[in-house]
């Protein structure tokens, strides 16, 4: 995570410590696994995807003289015969918002190579992914026998089932392809391959707890993109 | 040997640290849902939403993934490609305005 100690070079903090990082002929994220490093790479490329995906949504929403439909009525549920506005939405933010807490945890005891402690996280994680996911197919059947398509919808612009469909889609199948990764580094984790130094499939690197932080990033990044399309999407 | 020890004690941090921020989290969201439960309109509420939003994001992105500690260089070239996000919402902006005008013009005078 931080602080790198490298022999024979002493590493400055802050943008000193870039600017001799960027031009030391050497490795330039200096203490990062490249694994992490691509990752981060990684995730940059795909803030660029969802920025446009919600770029796109706020054009045509601002282009269109018809009237958006209401959010807070549109995805409103009843809860003991009474609309509450959003409530599915809401509970859906907490429990990503509680897997990423449960990853952040895992990640810190992989780090303390605190085997259980880490494999029963990374579980509860995937658990709160895959509950989200439920809710997410949940809230698509609604919508769907509610008549909202991607050309129409009963609320008002039609541009609107197509935004919501796309954004939310992408975002649920890196929910689902998460889980599905949460669940096979449990695996990993309980059975030890992290503590053995087993190797992956794809990899002659040797297993190490440093794969559980690059699998939290992407989980994080996940919560991440969910606050942007929380805020824009269902709250605006 | 002793160099892999030293990375390990430094790369883990007091569980308080990610307690607090999940808390916090908790607290932003549900802040951000009382904005709709109390149907806040216009300037307050998007001012509301860009706020919790931008603040759970910040503390995702610093504690959550270590953005917090890391070094300058791997910071750096993750933050500034934010900038032509932004310079991309500016112009989509000037956009739809534009597309909004034109649309509403011709609906009135016809084509």
């Amino acid at each position: 995570m931080s602080d790198p100690k490298i022999e024979g070079l002493e590493l400055k903090p802050g943008f000193r410590g870039m600017a001799q990082d960027t031009g030391s002929d050497q490795t330039m994220f200096k203490g990062v696994h490249w694994g992490k490093a691509m990752m981060w790479i990684f995730l940059l490329s795909d803030t660029f995807i969802f920025s446009c995906f919600l770029i796109s949504y706020m054009k045509g929403r601002g282009s269109t003289p018809v009237e958006w439909p209401n959010p807070s009525e549109v995805f409103a549920l009843n809860a003991f015969g009474v609309p509450v506005p959003l409530l599915l939405i809401a509970i859906m933010t907490f429990v990503l918002i509680t897997s990423s807490g449960t990853m952040a945890l895992a990640v810190k005891y992989g780090y303390e190579k605190n085997r259980k402690m880490c494999g029963w996280l990374v579980l509860a994680t995937a658990l709160g992914g895959l509950t989200f996911v439920g809710m997410q197919a949940f809230e698509w059947s609604k919508l769907i026998h509610e008549g909202v398509r991607p050309w129409e919808n009963p609320f008002g612009a039609p541009q609107f089932g197509s935004f919501f469909f796309m954004i939310t889609g992408f975002h649920g199948t890196h929910v689902t392809f998460g889980v599905i990764f949460l669940f096979i580094y449990a695996y990993k984790v309980f059975a030890g391959h992290y503590d053995e130094g087993k190797r992956g499939w794809f990899t002659t690197m040797k297993g190490d707890y440093v794969e559980i932080e690059i699998l939290g990033l992407y989980w994080h990044f996940v919560d991440l993109v969910w606050v942007f399309i929380f805020a824009f999407f269902y709250l605006w | 040997m002793d160099e892999t020890k030293k990375k390990e004690q430094a790369s883990t941090h007091k569980i308080g640290i990610y307690l607090w921020i999940w808390g916090l989290l908790f607290v932003l969201s549900f802040f951000s849902y009382m904005v709709d439960w109390y149907q806040f309109q216009g300037m307050l509420r998007w001012s509301l939403i860009l706020f919790f939003m931008f603040l759970k994001a910040g503390l995702i992105m610093a504690f959550f993934m270590h953005l917090f500690w890391e070094r300058y260089a791997l910071v750096n070239v993750l933050l500034w490609p934010m900038t032509a996000i932004a310079c991309f919402i500016f112009l989509m902006v000037a956009e739809f305005e534009y597309t909004l005008f034109t649309r509403i013009f011709y609906f009135a005078v016809g084509g």
